[in-house]
């Protein structure tokens, strides 16, 4: 069979989605492919765009396969816009002047900007959102700017907004509706979205219609208002819509509608039945689409359609939408605004969080029509699939939207209630079923699913449901994946997290009556017993708490191999003033304990009976120790080196951060340890890199990094922050530990954390650098607070002769326990082994001063 | 669970205040020369306020910190994890979860006005 010539006008996502369908059809359809691109490159992520601001480079957006083009013959034809159609010829002119015959034609020109008719948009600083070339110019542009305006309040406007801002721009919104996002939201809906986006520090203006723009008087511009009013600005972003690429269709005498876009019908035929129109400009049954999905499914029916499947047709597709800033979520589902005559409205508003919420649903209460998201939209992929598959909705629709009851059951019906054939993630078609069997043909990890699928691979939408369905299927193979505390407790320990500090919980009982059941385990008491002191900062041995922790919390010491306890004295960044280090000589003599130097930078002392461990905190804390928190999961040291006080090299003054940092956060309870060091160059003697936090010295102030870890599975920190002052540093220190504390899981280090962390460290230097989820000052204020209310937990556990009470072996008798046996090895103790434990004069017995056990008498 | 014997002296021996045991936790008790680690229960629900006494030397570490370990209850059963390598031992029976064929002595506990009594 002669291949058929097939020429292709346009590399966009949808053009480039169609040539992937082709080519995997064409085996049994040979075709000749040609396309022209107006663009300099093949077609990247349009809807991934706005990441060319944070650092994603245009390979990086790149959307072609490796060698595609040359492994499927493809004449790929950059830099060359295609200028005219003779149909009755079946040629394509180009502009460098090529023509081409075709066989099949299709057009995937998408649309262009719209810019209104404002006298003075043809300054140079005015710009549009479109394609990489637009980010390159804006971003120039934006060096020597201080302002920065887009014109156009709807997804994209936002978008480009939250990059100009990201571009160091003040930064102003101006919107010709009353509201924002007027497409997609209802006022009420509008208005939240608005505080929040102020509160991002955009400023909006809705109501404005732009007259014209002139030389400006503090900026280069000046837009002038229809109302009189005027706003100053360097640089201005037209955001104002889109309009389908007709114009060559319509120069050929194809069928275009009123207001644009190349007339469809359901194959993707235009009304010449040889030539096809797919993505953003075509028109389909009257309606364009402005999203990627459509195009895609609308390229597969094309494609099916050419190579012979003549009853491939295009069904129509949804418009729900969410917008993907960061921080802000918004969504918007079908009948957003109950345009059904008989829909209901449920609509849930909480100003304090600034949450809105609304379901549409059909008369009957049975089927959700649409529904708005403003302030939180985790259940935007849920409640899609409600609409899309018409599933019948439970008795209270509202709960679908209230926050979860008390102790009611969960909200949603769960991926579970979803037919196999539900389309999880339209961006690329890809269904319930089709993810299930990924799962079980051994895709079980996220990862490893996004990429066999390319499901959440576009604008992330689904993402959550993908997640869910990857975890329904693991469980029913009998894979467990919950990250369910223990038995006790249907919470993660993040989520436990949050409803202790929320509901105000501050003991153990109450969180386990309230949200779980039963006593209570090994695991989840001193998971608990964490999150309240990172909550509350309450004194850990209070009889109400001293239930919940490990015997290395309750005894502030660390049980050895053999029931006796390890004591690490607090040394501030290492440095110890010589009278100090004669006291923990002394009273390692005195109580007979083995002496080592640890590998942090301390001094451990082991060997202590338990009955010994108060005497042993006295003496030291009247020489003015503090504990060192080795037994618990909390800050250990910060380790230091000499720094620019006597290295040659040093920058800074390592030590006196070092030290500074470890009074600060001293005792601080987290999901793990915390270790963190200071150096003062970048020679890196302290090893900063290897630690949750980092700080490295430099000529400008310091370079903060997180998330190393040694142990287990070293990982080197991630740069976080580069040449901030002292001010900053500790500012930023504050805010991600009290990020992590909140949101890691139990036992789950900050490198761990870090590399479950959807978003990566990008998305941790958004919040803490930048700010983006407005808690910035909330995290300070809770470290501030844990800070105000630091106490030494070894000086308040002697001054209390309750607590003191725990401290001997036998409630009934003061013996020691004769168990406890040590041998003597270079000069110190050590544990004895079984068998020395049975030659008395080898061994040294530290019960050898046995009483005859006194018994209390029976009352 | 606990039984309200009658108070026979000479088996019943009165290791101390129910008071000194903070609930939820245990204390080791001597008790005609043998470790003895006594818990007390919180609440008053079925096994609310209630004593047991199990041995205190932990067989894994072989070391004498079973009362020193964190009490709870896994799918019903009431357990004290061992504070060194963290296996469950059952309050009443001395069962070890972990390893069948491992199990420390278990002993009668009791409360006698205020009093807490073991028989050994
Ligand atoms: C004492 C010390 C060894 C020494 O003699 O030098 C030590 C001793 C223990 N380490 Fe460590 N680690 C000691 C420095 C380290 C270091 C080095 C450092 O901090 O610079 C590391 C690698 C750095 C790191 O953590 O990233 C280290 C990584 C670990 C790990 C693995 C953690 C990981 O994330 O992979 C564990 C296990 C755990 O925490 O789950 C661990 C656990 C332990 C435990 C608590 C094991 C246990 O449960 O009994 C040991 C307690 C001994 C005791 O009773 O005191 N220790 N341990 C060091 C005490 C430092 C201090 O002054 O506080
Ligand atoms: C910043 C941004 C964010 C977005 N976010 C989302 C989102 O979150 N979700 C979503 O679904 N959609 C989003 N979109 C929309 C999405 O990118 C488009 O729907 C999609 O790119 C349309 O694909 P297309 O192939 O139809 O058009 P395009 O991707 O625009 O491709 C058309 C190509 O054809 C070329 N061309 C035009 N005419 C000619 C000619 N005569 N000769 C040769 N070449 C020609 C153009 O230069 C262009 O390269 C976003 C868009 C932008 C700009
Ligand atoms: S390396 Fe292992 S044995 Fe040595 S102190 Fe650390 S945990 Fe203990
Ligand atoms: S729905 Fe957009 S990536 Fe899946």
């Amino acid at each position: 069979m002669k291949p058929e010539k097939i020429v292709v006008i346009g590399n966009g996502m949808i053009g480039q989605r169609f040539l992937e369908q082709l080519v995997s059809r064409a085996e049994a359809h040979p075709v000749d492919i040609t396309v022209f691109c107006a663009e300099p490159r093949p077609a990247y992520d349009r809807v991934q765009l706005t990441s060319f601001f944070s650092g994603k480079s245009p390979a990086e957006l790149n959307l072609v396969p490796e060698g595609f083009f040359e492994r499927h013959g493809i004449a790929l034809r950059l830099n060359d816009k295609a200028v005219a159609i003779d149909r009755e010829r079946k040629v394509v002119r180009s502009a460098r002047g090529q023509e081409l015959r075709y066989d099949k034609l299709v057009l995937a020109t998408g649309s262009y900007p719209f810019v209104p008719k404002v006298p003075g948009t043809e300054w140079q600083d005015c710009f549009v959102y479109r394609a990489i070339e637009d980010l390159e110019a804006i971003r120039a542009a934006a060096g020597n700017a201080k302002v920065g305006t887009v014109i156009g309040g709807g997804l994209l406007g936002l978008e480009a907004a939250k990059a100009l801002q990201d571009l160091g721009l003040k930064t102003h919104v101006v919107e010709f509706a009353p509201r924002l996002m007027a497409v997609q939201l209802d006022d009420s809906g509008g208005r939240l979205l608005r505080h929040k986006i102020e509160a991002l520090g955009v400023s909006v203006h809705t109501s404005k219609v732009t007259k014209e723009i002139v030389k400006g008087e503090t900026c280069r511009h000046k837009l002038l208002f229809a109302d009189g009013s005027s706003l100053e600005t360097d640089i201005v972003v037209f955001s104002a819509g889109i309009r389908p690429r007709d114009q060559l269709a319509k120069a050929a005498r194809l069928s275009v509608g009123e207001r644009g876009g190349i007339t469809v019908n359901d194959h993707c035929q235009t009304n010449d039945s040889n030539i096809y129109a797919l993505g953003e400009c075509a028109l389909w049954s009257g309606r364009l689409y402005g999203l990627v999905a459509p195009g895609y499914q609308m390229a597969e029916v094309a494609a099916r359609h050419i190579t012979g499947e003549t009853d491939a047709r295009f069904p129509g597709a949804d418009m729900s939408t969410k917008l993907k800033l960061l921080g802000v979520d918004v969504a918007s589902i079908g009948d957003a605004h109950g345009a059904a005559p008989d829909a209901l409205n449920y609509v849930f508003t909480d100003e304090a969080s600034g949450i809105y919420k609304k379901l549409v649903v059909s008369g009957d209460r049975k089927r959700l029509l649409g529904a708005v998201l403003v302030g939180e939209a985790n259940d935007y992929g849920s409640l899609l699939q409600l609409t899309l598959n018409a599933i019948e909705l439970p008795e209270h629709p509202e709960d679908l939207i209230l926050p979860a009851r008390e102790g009611g059951a969960s909200k949603g019906l769960g991926v579970d209630a979803l037919p196999d054939s539900a389309l999880i993630c339209s961006c690329n078609n890809v269904s319930k079923s089709a993810l299930c069997n990924a799962v079980t043909d051994g895709a079980t990890s996220l990862a490893a699913l996004k990429k066999c699928t390319r499901a959440a691979t576009t604008c992330g939408g689904c993402g959550p449901l993908v997640k869910q369905i990857l975890d329904a299927t693991l469980k029913k193979q009998g894979v467990e994946v919950k990250n369910y505390l223990c038995e006790h407790f249907d919470y993660s320990r993040q989520e436990l997290f949050h409803l202790t500090r929320i509901g105000g919980l501050k003991t153990f009982d109450q969180i386990i009556s309230k949200h779980g059941r039963g006593r209570g385990c090994d695991i989840c008491k001193p998971a608990v017993a964490g999150i309240l002191a990172a909550c509350w900062n309450e004194f850990v041995l209070k009889p109400k708490h001293a239930p919940l922790q490990d015997t290395n919390d309750y005894y502030l010491a660390n049980m050895q191999k053999d029931g006796t306890y390890s004591i690490v004295p607090r040394v501030p960044g290492g440095e110890i003033l010589p009278e100090k280090l004669i006291v923990l000589g002394e009273v390692a003599k005195k109580f007979g304990l083995y002496t080592k130097i640890t590998g942090a930078q301390r001094i451990d002392l082991f060997g202590a009976r338990v009955e010994q461990l108060p005497l042993i905190w006295k003496d030291l804390v009247d020489a003015g120790f503090e504990s060192g928190h080795a037994y618990g999961k909390a800050l250990r040291t910060v380790k230091s080196c000499v720094g620019s006080t006597w290295c040659r090299y040093g920058v800074q003054d390592s030590v006196t951060m070092a030290v500074h940092i470890e009074n600060r956060y001293r005792g601080l309870r987290a999901p793990h340890k915390l270790k963190m060091a200071v150096s003062g160059c970048t020679r890196e003697c302290a090893e900063a890199q290897g630690k949750d936090v980092g700080i490295i010295a430099t000529e400008k102030g310091w370079n903060l990094y997180v998330c190393g870890n040694g142990g287990i599975k070293p990982r080197h920190a991630d740069l976080l922050a580069k040449d901030i002052d002292d001010a900053t540093l500790v500012k930023f220190i504050d805010r991600f530990l009290m990020f992590y504390i909140r949101t890691g899981d139990r036992l789950q280090r900050t490198a761990t954390w870090l590399d479950n962390l959807e978003g990566g460290i990008d998305y941790v230097r958004k919040v803490v650098c930048e700010d983006s989820l407005s808690i910035g000052a909330e995290l300070e204020a809770d470290m501030q607070r844990f800070v105000d209310t630091y106490e030494c937990e070894w000086k308040k556990a002697i001054s209390d002769p309750e607590t003191l009470k725990r401290f001997r072996h036998f409630v009934n008798s003061t013996a020691p326990d004769h168990n406890i046996v040590f041998a003597v090895e270079r000069g110190q103790i050590r544990p004895a082994r079984s068998d020395e434990k049975h030659k008395p004069d080898e061994a040294y017995n530290s019960s050898k001063a046995d009483h005859e056990p006194a018994l209390e008498p029976a009352s | 669970m606990t039984a309200r014997p009658n108070l026979r002296l000479g088996e019943w021996v009165a290791v101390c205040r129910l008071d000194d045991i903070v609930p939820d936790t245990g204390v080791c008790a001597l008790v005609n020369g043998v470790q003895v680690a006594v818990f007390r229960l919180s609440g008053d629900g079925e096994d609310g306020g209630s004593v047991h006494a199990i041995a205190n030397f932990d067989p894994f570490a072989k070391a004498n910190v079973l009362s020193r370990g964190i009490v709870g209850d896994l799918k019903g059963e009431l357990v004290v994890a061992s504070p060194v390598y963290k296996q469950h031992f059952n309050l009443v029976t001395g069962q070890c979860l972990e390893e069948p064929g491992v199990r420390v002595a278990a002993f009668q506990a009791c409360v006698q006005a205020g009093t807490v009594f073991v028989i050994t």
